[in-house]
């Protein structure tokens, strides 16, 4: 039964970041691509420090840097001159232009002025090739502007042409580990893939002597431009349909089958995952994951007691909940608030749908909900954890409860960009920590200090 | 080979010796440069972000009040209002048809729940361009609820982050003079430009006591909205970090007739300098023979304990990049002391007088930068074959990506750098970078290794 969120006009704390954010982050994936905000300088600063604080890797974005001359006469001239820098001194194959409130409210019309910038440029060797989205910050989350980033690379570089072999693969936004995990399970079953997309070397590159201009790796544009042709898209999350998303665009423009499930956390969303790949594959499940998942079972039954009954909140990104709060149920943790700053409308019911066979109740759930509003809700509901990223940390502080970082941002602890959330392998991590966390705290509590479980 | 800096940049760059001294700044970012500026907004919030007991609303949608949440090192003593991050959270609907209405409810709501001494209301690009009359919403706040309500005129696009520090300057000149100033201490000061990161502001005052001298503001570091509203009384304003709060000094100097002298707590010279310079000030011999006793005591011993990071960094090489850059001379002399060199200067936001002071006392051959971006700094890290870096979150993993060194001196520090002791974590913070044995896996050390 859901209980009513206390009901603030003003936002403390918000559980959400703003859409341009994840614009930024999902052309980041793209090989040879700098991101690029159509906006005033701050928000491209801003959230290099936002990102750079979770990967500890550079992020140039770059920015038309616009004055108050530009915010009345239009800034055009300067998303202009800004390409050419960027073109001029980053040498890019692709430059990934998101809006902000500001270029959306004074109604810069990007699309017509790259138009007529590539009339302008017409000739001119080595000019980077261009995307762009619409991301006004006073609509939807960074996961709007991720999914949105995706899905106008798909309408705006997709071919048409030939069927391949190939899979497409949208997994979402998830950790640098999580998308190399990723790579090496379609590996295994064998399947040509395409990963869009593909933070696994962007964001987590090996130490350098030469400082690279735009970081290898990243979803190559040869691939990029032959997604229509894929014989399939499989695409991450439960709470996408209130968008249109990379996987829908490519199935209306170039018919590609679009196969969304969940994104793979715990056992069964994985057992989904991996039966599609089975289907996709024709083939059986490769040997070495039904060994880790037999081990998972076997740890899930090593630690079940630890974990049994256990309380918890989850909150962050819609699809990341859904995925967590599965995760959760099936090791026996009651989730008894889920909440999240997003406002797709769909999280209650993605969140019954991956849970009912296990739940006897369903917890609470909450979108567009602050931490303000967490920590209110927390007070009755008495939680022996809280599961999501960096910003809940007063909250645990508060309650003297684990706090198990997940997601994006963990800004209080290094390595967030390589925490695994996905198939068996994350789970087995996730389950680890998870068990830990709760042994840790109750053995910090004893009086005895017992050690032995 | 290729130009470093885009052409319309090469005048923002000097190279000391190489030619007469000339450089350009205080000019807007170039669009495309990846400036490793903020903006606006970003300059007021981080001056007005450490006063602990004010509310603070971010007007505008999500992004600037989440990306500012919790921001700064900066300590309270007291409350920690401060430290949680409030929004109007504009959506679709407000941006239409305004949010007035919004911002109404949203003060009046946060100021029932949390009874703040004050509130400070900014405002975000995209206020400036919908139009919503801040000051009118404000004034009536103001008198429903009889405590300051001060909008503080931060839209991101107009001008850069010294704009902002003028617009956090207008709105806490707003606040001073409405308090009582009875019973103030001729030898009495403000300490302006100190945001008490890992608590310097605390030592700082410790200092101040011992030597006899009143603080009567924080400004704005461990602040209260009471000490600011009485600021006037203080004889004296004693400004570090002149960028951000020396447009404040002289607004108070105009109004009231408080002087001010600049000054700087980083480093063992400027710290004593600085103590010096206000027991001169107030004219009492037996105030400066305490500062002198003062100072002795501190820096006895200080040396002994900095011989043994003197010896092992001698020699090595340095490189600078913060906010403003009057931190930069401290800096430099830092370096100074511990026999090392420094190669490269630079800020985002320095004004000509400074840059001139930075040229005058760097060695030939320093790159002296204004509103640099990681394409340049990399290129100089790796020409001038820097040891350590010294800069902020940003500057970070620029340095770690190519294998150098880093010490954090921006506002997200936890390591006190400033007065006599911060000399020594200083020291200690360069010395644990530079000597950690993960450098010989780098490949900027490997390959050399390899080339010999």
């Amino acid at each position: 039964m859901s209980t009513n969120p206390p009901n603030s006009v003003s936002t403390t704390n918000a559980c959400k970041l703003c859409r341009p954010l994840g614009a930024c982050l999902a052309f980041k994936g793209i090989e040879g691509t700098v991101p690029y905000l159509h906006g005033s300088q701050g928000c491209a600063t801003y959230m290099r420090r936002y990102i750079i604080s979770h990967y500890n890797e550079p992020i140039d974005i770059a920015s038309s840097s616009l004055s108050e001359k530009h915010a009345v006469y239009g800034g055009g001239p300067n998303l202009k001159l800004g390409l050419t820098n960027v073109a001029e001194k980053y040498r890019p194959q692709l430059i990934g232009i998101a809006t902000t409130c500001l270029t959306e409210t004074i109604g810069d019309d990007v699309r017509m002025i790259l138009h007529e910038y590539r009339k302008d440029t017409e000739g001119s060797k080595g000019l980077p090739d261009f995307v762009n989205v619409s991301t006004p910050s006073y609509a939807g989350t960074h996961m709007e502007g991720f999914h949105g980033a995706v899905a106008a690379v798909a309408e705006q570089m997709s071919q048409g042409g030939p069927r391949t072999e190939t899979v497409n693969l949208l997994p979402g936004f998830v950790s640098s580990a999580d998308y190399r995990h990723l790579h090496e399970i379609m590996s295994d079953f064998g399947i040509k893939t395409i990963m869009l997309p593909d933070l696994s070397e962007t964001m987590d590159g090996p130490a350098l002597l030469e400082y690279e201009k735009v970081p290898a790796g990243g979803t190559p544009l040869g691939a990029i431009k032959t997604i229509g042709r894929s014989r399939a898209t499989i695409e991450f999350g439960r709470t996408l349909a209130s968008t249109r998303t990379g996987g829908q665009i490519l199935a209306e423009k170039h018919n590609v089958r679009n196969l969304q499930v969940g994104m793979p956390i715990g056992i069964e969303e994985t057992d989904r995952f991996f039966e599609l790949l089975s289907e996709l594959s024709d083939s059986r499940v490769p040997e070495k994951y039904i060994k880790m998942r037999g081990r998972l079972v076997d740890a899930y039954v090593d630690g079940h007691k630890y974990v049994f009954g256990k309380k918890a909140i989850i909150y962050g990104e819609e699809d990341l909940v859904v995925g967590m709060t599965a995760f959760l149920a099936e090791i026996g943790i009651r989730p008894v608030l889920c909440a999240s700053g997003g406002r797709s409308g769909l999280l209650a019911e993605a969140i019954r749908k991956s849970t009912v066979d296990i739940l006897r109740e369903q917890p609470d759930v909450h979108e567009d909900m602050d931490f303000y509003e967490i920590s209110e809700m927390a007070e009755s509901l008495k939680p022996d954890l809280i599961v999501g990223h960096s910003k809940g940390y007063p909250l645990s502080r508060k309650l003297n409860i684990p706090l198990i970082r997940v997601g994006f941002p963990i800004h209080d602890r290094v390595g967030g960009q390589r925490i695994l959330h996905l198939a068996y392998q994350g789970a087995q991590q996730l389950f680890d920590t998870v068990t830990n966390a709760l042994i840790e705290k109750k053995q910090d509590d004893s009086e005895v200090g017992y050690s032995y479980m | 080979m290729e130009a470093v800096a885009l052409k319309e940049r090469e005048d923002q760059i000097h190279i000391k010796g190489k030619a007469p001294f000339a450089i350009v700044c205080d000019k807007d970012s170039l669009a495309g440069a990846v400036s490793q500026r903020a903006c606006v907004f970003c300059g007021s919030r981080v001056v007005l972000y450490p006063i602990a007991d004010a509310l603070h609303l971010v007007h505008g949608p999500i992004g600037c009040a989440v990306y500012t949440w919790d921001i700064r090192g900066a300590l309270s003593s007291g409350p920690e209002l401060h430290r949680l991050s409030f929004s109007t959270d504009l959506q679709e609907m407000d941006v239409i048809f305004g949010a007035e209405k919004k911002l109404y409810a949203a003060l009046s709501e946060l100021i029932d729940r949390h009874s703040p001494k004050a509130a400070f209301v900014y405002s975000t690009c995209i206020v400036g361009i919908i139009g919503d009359d801040l000051e009118a919403v404000c004034r009536k706040v103001e008198a429903e609820k009889v405590i300051p309500v001060i909008p503080v005129q931060s839209e991101g696009f107009k001008g850069n982050k010294r704009a902002g520090y003028q617009a956090a300057c207008d709105a806490m000149f707003r606040l001073i003079g409405t308090g009582d100033s009875t019973g103030i201490s001729k030898h009495s000061i403000n300490i302006l430009g100190d945001f008490n990161l890992a608590g310097e502001i605390w030592m700082i005052r410790k200092y101040y006591e011992r030597m006899g001298v009143e603080v009567v503001a924080n400004i704005t570091g461990d602040g209260r909205v009471d000490d600011i509203r009485r600021a006037h009384g203080a004889s004296l304003n004693v400004v570090q970090c002149s960028g951000s709060t020396m447009q404040l000094a002289n607004m108070m100097e105009e109004k009231y007739g408080i002087p001010s002298v600049r000054v700087s707590y980083f480093g063992i010279e400027d710290m004593s300098e600085a103590l010096y310079d206000i027991a001169r000030y107030f004219k009492d011999p037996k105030m400066m023979e305490r500062t002198r006793e003062l100072v002795q005591t501190e820096v006895r011993g200080l040396a002994l304990k900095l011989e043994k990071y003197r010896k092992a960094l001698s020699g090595k090489k340095a490189a600078i990049y913060v906010g403003g850059s009057f931190k930069a001379f401290s800096l430099v002399k830092a370096f100074r002391l511990m026999d090392m060199q420094v190669v490269l200067v630079g800020s985002q936001t320095g004004t000509v007088e400074e840059y001139t002071e930075l040229e005058a006392i760097t060695d030939p051959g320093t790159i002296i930068v204004d509103d640099s971006n990681p394409l340049e700094l990399t290129s100089f890290l790796r020409e001038k074959e820097v040891d350590v870096f010294v800069g902020g979150v940003k500057e970070r993993p620029i340095a770690y990506k190519l294998g150098i060194g880093f010490c954090d001196h921006n506002h997200e520090r936890k390591e006190a750098l400033a007065g006599f002791d911060g000399m020594l974590n200083f020291a200690r913070e360069v010395y644990s970078s530079v000597m950690s044995p993960v450098w010989r896996f780098v490949p900027r050390k490997t390959k050399k290794q390899e080339a010999l």
